[in-house]
């Protein structure tokens, strides 16, 4: 790893670029001046883009990709998803050589990938007709307020509410409309049924939280002005926060972290009738779930106001370019195909399942409902009627040391299972991330 | 006749030495490329920092400082690392004596007169050694949780309970079981091969004495296979500084392990999830010097009585 380098513009050729084009024209280059580098690629000889990401099935798509644009090859290197991926290409960039042009990033983690200087700005080759695509508050997101476009979204996960239908009709339910009425909900199933709960508090699941105070209205980062703001412990994150302790501390909801074996199990043998989360899930519940198949059922997330639509967001991704690659324009143009073409989109939803973040081809695309919820013939409609109701949530340059904090001050909090813990925890994870920004020399407003 | 003699000798000889580099070259090649410079790197990284510059992000918004020693100060006033130290310490009392403690047993075990089925017993110990930590955690967090383990299963169907061993009061416990599972086997082979080159002439004389056969073991066996014992202690010293895999591998199974459990995970949290590679490193500093202090101190200390006999 090269310790930071003093300031250099992004436009001067990096040590990778430079060895690249040593490799490719040999000593005769670096002799024949630097600038050849620049002009490397021979027109007969096709673009290579390498392209980390972990999407399943992505493979796929990028073949037909391949097909079509037989001067712009991509090829696809599989990576671990989430943070792996991130400290992966932070140290890829550092030492200089090994990153690839196309990242897969997900939306908490682009901030500091700028911050960093991994990511570039693609906002000069971006076809003008992109932003049209995107719903603002996604849009949002790809940029940091400073007017570049660091990346083209993906896919989203607006959360909503998932349950066994059957579970419910037993016990006389119906689903639940607002927090109170889940709190409800949540009584009755576990007193019905000592083993039985309608969902867990998982302190392991920091982005799960973050959608859940993204709906309540918060939004943990704010740029003012020029400077970075924390708003964490505030009111509507210590609202959610003491809604979960309070709920926990009545024992009426599980506190076991979600994406265990056990969790699996819990859901598999109708221990766990119900799931907060993104509309991605119909996938996990098939692969954690499958003996339960036709008898779940998805509706709106319980709202903090009768009557309302809003929610939040938890996980999802977007398409990014790596800060020096050779190839930025042709990159940009994969990035745009993949995620806003009416055939990158298709094969999006087909191969990989995911739940698109462009709107213009999503009708046609999101036509039949996943398979595992193939009996709710409306399964995507409601989705996208529900992915309105997104709220606006900034991210910022330090989301993986929050998180990490979020993990071990809620791990606490769940131990200790009272609501007053985690309204505690809030605070805590509130003033570990100022810290953090203070101690990296960040000005705070 | 006698002058030519020698500066063929010595001239020979200065060939030799010359020899002798190039048969080193490729071991010192590889400690200085892959021990020696990563070590003086990490101390020279230890001792800077990195300041956002203005705004912060894009190109040129971070510049790396000299830090003195700021980040040794931060990482020793870290509560943090204090118990994540403490945590490391308690566990190191638990493995130490509970892992070696039966490697010997199941040596002296396997080396007394009446054992049968040596070879078997002594693969069958071996066999776990030879399971990547990754995979035995992940096992042994199979069988820990309550709605996976069977041994709940039949403690439920014979209506019965069991504890939670993930739970924060005995989650250090089923970290430790993971090791001493682990690394039993390992101990115990060491031993019992140095115990095989005890010379025998030393069990007939104590026979003859009238030595039962625990007396041996306890008279004879163990005081002759001391130096061993230590080194086995040592080795197990130093991986117990170094727990990493198991608890790493369980956290995101229970509320009970943070992700600054042990030393190396909180230096693992600041290298990779942090992105500070400053702090991490002053952080694998202080361990590495802790591990020194650790072993060369228990060596200081029972030096005297275990190497006593071979001076005699």
């Amino acid at each position: 790893m090269t310790s930071a380098t003093p300031p250099r513009p992004s436009w001067r050729p990096s040590r990778r670029r430079l060895l690249q084009s040593g490799a490719g024209l040999g000593a005769a280059g670096l002799a024949g001046g630097a600038l050849a580098g620049c002009g490397s690629a021979s027109s007969s000889a096709p673009v290579e883009l390498t392209f980390w990401t972990w999407a399943p099935g992505i493979e796929e798509v990028v073949a037909l990709w391949n097909q079509q644009n037989p001067e712009v090859q991509v090829l696809v290197s599989r990576q671990d998803a989430g943070d792996a991926a991130v400290t992966k290409l932070l140290t890829a960039v550092r030492a200089g050589n090994g990153a690839p042009d196309v990242v897969q990033a997900e939306y908490q983690s682009i901030t500091s990938l700028v911050a960093f200087d991994a990511i570039a700005d693609i906002a000069e080759d971006l076809d003008p007709g992109t932003v049209e695509h995107f719903a603002e508050g996604i849009w949002s997101s790809v940029g940091i307020g400073d007017g570049g476009v660091y990346a083209i979204p993906q896919d989203t996960g607006p959360l909503q509410f998932y349950y066994r239908e059957d579970v419910f009709e037993e016990l006389g339910l119906s689903a639940p409309e607002t927090w109170e009425e889940y709190a409800e909900a949540a009584r009755v199933v576990h007193e019905a049924d000592p083993s039985m709960y309608l969902g867990t508090f998982s302190s392991t699941d920091p982005g799960l939280f973050v959608g859940l105070a993204q709906q309540a209205g918060a939004s943990w980062w704010q740029i003012d002005g020029e400077r970075w703001k924390v708003e964490i412990d505030a009111e509507p994150t210590r609202r959610v926060a003491e809604f979960w302790g309070g709920l926990v501390e009545e024992g009426v909801i599980s506190a076991e972290p979600m994406y265990t074996p056990q969790w699996n199990a819990a859901l598999n043998d109708g221990t766990q009738i119900g799931w907060v989360s993104a509309a991605w899930a119909p996938g996990v519940l098939e692969g954690n779930a499958g003996s339960t198949a036709g008898s779940w059922r998805m509706s709106t997330i319980p709202q903090w106001e009768p009557g309302a639509n809003s929610t939040g967001n938890w996980g999802g991704s977007a398409t990014s370019v790596v800060v020096g690659s050779d190839h930025q324009a042709e990159a940009v143009r994969f990035a745009e195909w993949m995620n806003t073409s009416a055939d990158g989109v298709l094969a999006l939803v087909e191969h990989s399942g995911v739940f698109p973040a462009d709107l213009a081809n999503a009708e046609t695309a999101l036509e039949a409902p996943p398979e595992f919820f193939s009996h709710q013939s409306d399964f995507y409609e409601h989705s996208t009627d529900n992915a309105d109701g997104v709220q606006p949530f900034t991210f910022g340059p330090n989301v993986n040391v929050t998180y990490s904090l979020f993990n071990d001050a809620f791990g606490a909090a769940t131990r200790a299972a009272t609501a007053a813990a985690f309204a505690n925890a809030v605070t805590t994870v509130h003033e570990g991330t100022v810290a953090d920004l203070e101690n990296q020399g960040y000005d705070l407003a | 006749m006698s002058a030519p003699t020698t500066t063929t000798a010595s001239s020979l000889r200065r060939r030799t030495d010359r020899f002798g580099y190039v048969f080193i070259a490729p071991a010192a090649i590889c400690f200085l490329a892959f021990l020696a410079v990563p070590i003086v790197y990490a101390l020279y990284v230890s001792f800077r920092r990195e300041q956002v510059v203005g705004l912060g992000p894009g190109a040129g918004g971070r510049t790396e400082v000299w830090a003195g020693l700021g980040n040794y100060a931060a990482v020793l006033a870290d509560s943090e690392f204090l118990a994540s130290a403490l945590r490391a310490l308690v566990y190191g009392l638990v493995l130490v004596p509970t892992m070696l403690g039966l490697a010997l047993l199941f040596a002296l075990l396997l080396d007394s007169r009446r054992a049968r089925l040596r070879r078997l017993a002594r693969i069958a110990i071996f066999l776990p050694y030879a399971v990547p930590a990754v995979i035995s955690s992940l096992l042994w967090g199979f069988l820990y949780l309550p709605g996976t383990s069977p041994f709940h299963f039949l403690a439920e169907a014979v209506g019965g309970g069991l504890p939670d061993v993930l739970s924060p009061q005995l989650v250090l416990l089923a970290i430790a079981n993971i090791g001493i599972w682990g690394g039993t086997g390992f101990n115990m082979v060491v031993l019992y091969t140095s115990l095989r080159s005890v010379p025998s002439e030393l069990y007939e004389a104590a026979t003859l004495d009238g030595c039962s056969e625990l007396q041996t073991a306890v008279r004879i066996k163990v005081p002759m296979i001391l130096p061993s014992l230590i080194m086995t202690c040592v080795f197990s010293i130093i991986a117990t500084l170094q727990v990493f895999a198991e608890p790493m591998l369980l956290r995101p199974l229970t509320n009970s392990i943070s992700t600054t459990w042990s030393p190396l995970m909180k230096i693992y949290r600041d290298a990779f999830t942090e992105n500070d590679i400053y702090t991490a490193s002053a952080g694998s500093v202080l361990v590495a010097l802790a591990t020194f202090v650790i072993s060369f101190g228990f060596l200081r200390l029972v030096r005297s009585q275990a190497f006593a006999q071979e001076e005699r």
